[in-house]
C-alpha cells in the first residue's frame, strides 16, 4: 500500500534529497561550463500558470517566466529553444534548484530574506512586482477582504499566501480559517465548488486562475486589496557568481531594451542606424560587454530576439490584449511610473 | 579462546562485521548530506523547532494560534493524522469482520454484496476514492447559509457536518476530515474483510465437525473452537492493514486536510528545512509503526492458542 504514497508523492523530491544525500559537491562556477556542455538550459517552471508558465496541447511552453529562460538560453547558447522545462510544484522547487536538477528557477517566486539567506539560492532581478489578493464569487456579495470575518479561504500550499494570509487575518482580527492543498489545481478545484468562500495567491495568479478555470470568468470578482508585497523572479544556486551575473544581467537587459526603445523586430535597423550610444552599448556594437559575463557581444541581442524586450514579453502574456487582461501598473518602467528599473548596461 | 572452526563464532563475526558496514554507511551518508548542504549554503538543524510558525492550520484538536511554535504546529498535524487512522482502524475493523464473515454466509444474496464490497473498494486506488468522496461531498452538498437537515441536531453543507448543540457547542467535522476518514474506513474494511474471511476458512472443517458431533451450540463453536484458531492467522495480516491505514492517511495532502505530512510540507517551505522536515515525518511514521507492531504482536500471544 505505501506504493500508493510513492507513486503520488512524485519522486523529483526523492531524487533531488537523494542528490544531496549521496552526491558529490558541486563546485562554484561550473553552471555555464555545464549548460554549454549540454547545450541545453534546465529551467524549472510552474506545472501550469496561465500568463507565466504553461504548457499547451502541443507541450510547447509559454510565459512570462518562459521567456526568461528563453532569453538566458539565447544569450549563453545562441539558441532560444535550447531549454528543457521541468514543471515543479511549490514545495519541489526549491530543492530541485539545490540540488543541481535544474540552472535556474523561473517559476513565479517571491523573493523573502529566508530564502535569500538560508535555502543556499540567490535572487537574480525582479521580473513581476506582485501582490497577494482575494477572489471571491460575485454572488457573495463581498466588497473588501475585510468582510471575510471566519471565512474558509483556499489555499495552495508551500507558498509564502499561507504566512501572509495570517498575518492579514491576525492584524484585522478576523479568523480567517485556511484549508490548504498540496496541488494548484486541487485548490482551484475547491474553490470552484464552493467549498471556500474566497481563494487567495498573489494577484497575477487570480487573474490567471479567473481566466482559465473558471466556468464563467464573469461570476468572480478580485478584491482591491493587495495585502501583500510580492516580488517575483528567478532564483539560481549560490556559489556561482558567473552564472548568477548572466541571469541576472540578461533581465535587465531585457527591461532597459524596453526602455530605450529595443524591440525584437526593429532590433536590427537600431542596429544598424541607431546614434544612442546606449542602443549601441546594449547591441554590442561599440563596447563588448558580453566577454565581462563570459560571453559574446551580441549575447543581448539575441536575447532581446529571443521573444522580445520585457514590454513585448508582458503585452503578450499578460497585458491589456490577453485574456488575462493585466495592466502594467507597478511592472511598468520607472519613468512611467511604474517599478521596472534596469540597473545600466555600462 | 575464540574457536575459529566453530559455526557460532562465526555466525557472530559476520553480524559485528555486518552491523559495522551499516553504521560507516549511515555515518558516511549524514556527512555527507551536511557537508553539501553546508558547501551550498543550505542552513540546516532542528532549531526552527522553536520557533513561531506564523500560519494558522485550519482544524486541530486542541487550540493552535499563528504564534505557537513549528513545534506546536507538527503536534497539530501529528493529532490530526491520529484522529484519522484511529476511527479508520476501529471502524474498519467492526466492518471489515461483518464483511468477512457476510463473505462466509449461507445467505447467497449477502455473500454476493460482500463479495462485490471486498473487490470494488480494494481494487480502486485510494487516491481516486478519496478524491470522488470529497468532491462528493463539497459539489453536491448546498451552501453553508442554507445547509441541509438530516436531523434537526444535525445538518450537511459545503462547510462539513455540524453538530448543533453538541456538549453546549456547535461542533463542525469539515468535508475534509469526512472525505479522508470515510474514504480510509471503506478502503480499509475491504482488506479486513479479506484477512477474517481468509482466517476463518483456515480451520479445517474437521473441527467444526468435531464441535458439532460433541454438541457445542454456534457461539461456542465459534468461541471455542474457530476463533482461536483463526485470529492465529488473522492478527498479523490485520496489523499490516492497521499500518497501512496510518500511513495511507498521509493522502490527506491531496484533499487538503492538515495532516502530519500537510503540515511538514507547509513548514518545509517556510523553514526550507528539507532534509529536517522529511526526517521528522519518516521518524514518527516509523514510530506509529513500531508502535502498533508491537502491540498487536503482545495481543497475538495473549489471544493465540498455545500449541502443544
Amino acid at each position: 500500500m505505501t506504493l500508493n504514497l510513492s507513486s503520488y508523492y512524485r519522486n523529483i523530491h526523492v531524487v533531488c534529497l537523494l542528490t544531496l544525500v549521496i552526491g558529490s559537491p558541486a563546485w562554484a562556477g561550473k553552471t555555464l561550463d555545464a549548460v554549454k556542455q549540454r547545450d541545453q538550459v534546465v529551467c524549472g517552471v510552474n506545472t501550469g500558470l496561465a500568463g507565466f508558465s504553461a504548457a499547451d496541447s502541443q507541450g510547447k511552453w509559454s510565459g512570462l517566466d518562459v521567456d526568461m529562460c528563453r532569453a538566458v538560453a539565447a544569450a549563453v547558447l545562441g539558441n532560444a529553444d535550447k531549454v528543457r522545462y521541468v514543471p515543479l510544484s511549490a514545495q519541489q522547487r526549491f530543492t530541485a534548484l539545490q540540488s543541481g536538477e535544474i540552472d535556474v528557477l523561473s517559476r513565479n517566486t517571491t523573493f523573502t530574506l529566508t530564502r535569500d539567506a538560508s535555502l543556499g539560492l540567490h535572487q537574480t532581478a525582479v521580473t513581476y512586482y506582485d501582490g497577494q489578493g482575494f477572489m471571491t464569487p460575485v454572488k457573495a456579495n463581498i466588497k473588501s477582504a475585510k468582510q471575510l470575518k471566519g471565512a474558509t479561504v483556499c489555499v495552495q500550499a508551500g507558498t509564502t499566501t499561507e504566512k501572509n494570509l495570517t498575518d492579514f487575518s491576525r492584524t484585522h482580527k478576523l479568523d480567517i480559517k485556511p484549508v490548504v492543498f498540496e496541488k494548484f489545481e486541487a485548490a482551484n478545484a475547491a474553490y470552484f465548488s464552493g467549498r471556500c468562500k474566497a481563494y487567495t495567491t498573489d494577484a497575477s495568479g487570480l487573474a490567471s486562475i479567473r481566466t482559465k478555470e473558471a466556468k464563467n470568468p464573469k461570476e468572480h470578482v478580485i478584491l482591491p486589496e493587495l495585502i501583500s508585497k510580492e516580488p517575483l523572479g528567478p532564483m539560481v544556486r549560490r556559489g556561482d557568481d558567473e552564472w548568477l551575473a548572466i541571469v541576472k544581467w540578461t533581465i535587465y537587459g531585457l527591461v532597459e531594451a524596453e526602455e530605450y526603445g529595443i524591440t525584437s523586430e526593429n532590433l536590427s535597423s537600431m542596429k544598424n542606424d541607431s546614434t544612442d550610444p546606449v542602443v549601441l552599448r546594449l547591441l554590442g556594437k561599440s563596447e563588448d560587454t558580453g566577454k565581462l559575463l563570459g560571453l559574446d557581444r551580441d549575447w543581448l541581442a539575441r536575447a532581446i530576439l529571443a521573444s522580445g524586450n520585457y514590454g513585448e514579453i508582458f503585452e503578450r502574456h499578460l497585458g491589456e490584449k490577453t485574456p488575462l487582461g493585466l495592466k502594467r501598473g507597478l511592472n511598468a518602467q520607472w519613468n512611467k511610473g511604474g517599478l521596472q528599473y534596469a540597473i545600466p548596461i555600462r | 579462546m575464540l574457536n575459529w572452526r566453530s559455526q557460532r563464532t562465526r555466525g557472530w563475526i559476520y553480524q559485528i562485521a555486518l552491523m559495522g558496514v551499516l553504521i560507516a554507511l549511515v555515518a558516511w551518508l549524514l556527512n555527507n548530506t551536511l557537508s553539501n548542504m553546508r558547501m551550498r549554503g543550505i542552513q540546516s538543524g532542528f532549531d526552527f523547532l522553536f520557533d513561531p510558525a506564523g500560519f494558522e492550520i485550519g482544524e486541530s484538536m486542541f487550540a493552535f494560534t499563528s504564534t505557537q511554535t513549528y513545534g506546536s504546529a507538527f503536534l497539530v498535524g501529528l493529532f490530526n493524522t491520529l484522529r484519522v487512522s484511529c476511527i479508520a482502524i476501529v471502524v474498519s475493523t467492526i466492518w471489515g469482520t461483518v464483511l468477512g464473515i457476510g463473505r462466509l454466509s449461507t445467505n447467497a444474496l449477502a455473500r454476493a454484496l460482500c463479495y462485490a464490497y471486498t473487490e470494488l473498494f480494494r481494487n480502486i486506488p485510494l487516491l481516486l476514492q478519496l478524491l470522488m468522496w470529497y468532491v462528493v461531498l463539497v459539489e453536491l452538498m448546498p451552501d453553508a447559509d442554507n445547509p441541509k437537515y438530516l436531523l434537526h441536531w444535525v445538518s450537511l453543507s459545503k462547510e462539513g457536518l455540524t453538530l448543533s448543540g453538541f456538549m453546549a457547542e456547535n461542533v463542525t467535522l469539515t468535508p475534509e476530515f469526512l472525505a479522508l476518514t470515510w474514504g480510509l474506513t471503506l478502503y480499509t474494511s475491504a482488506f479486513v474483510a479479506e484477512v477474517i474471511r481468509s482466517g476463518i476458512q483456515s480451520v479445517p472443517l474437521g473441527q467444526i465437525e468435531a464441535a458439532l458431533s460433541i454438541g457445542l451450540s454456534p457461539w461456542q463453536r465459534l468461541r471455542w473452537v474457530v476463533l482461536p484458531q483463526a485470529l492465529r492467522l488473522i492478527v498479523p495480516p490485520l496489523t499490516n492493514q492497521y499500518l497501512n491505514a496510518i500511513k495511507n492517511s498521509s493522502l490527506a495532502v491531496a484533499i487538503g486536510y492538515p495532516d502530519l505530512v500537510s503540515i511538514s510540507n507547509t513548514s518545509l517551505n517556510q523553514t526550507g528545512r528539507a532534509v529536517e522536515c522529511i526526517f521528522i515525518v519518516m521518524a514518527v511514521y516509523l514510530s506509529l509503526s513500531l508502535l502498533i507492531a508491537v502491540a498487536m504482536n503482545y495481543f497475538n500471544r495473549r489471544i493465540a492458542i498455545k500449541e502443544r
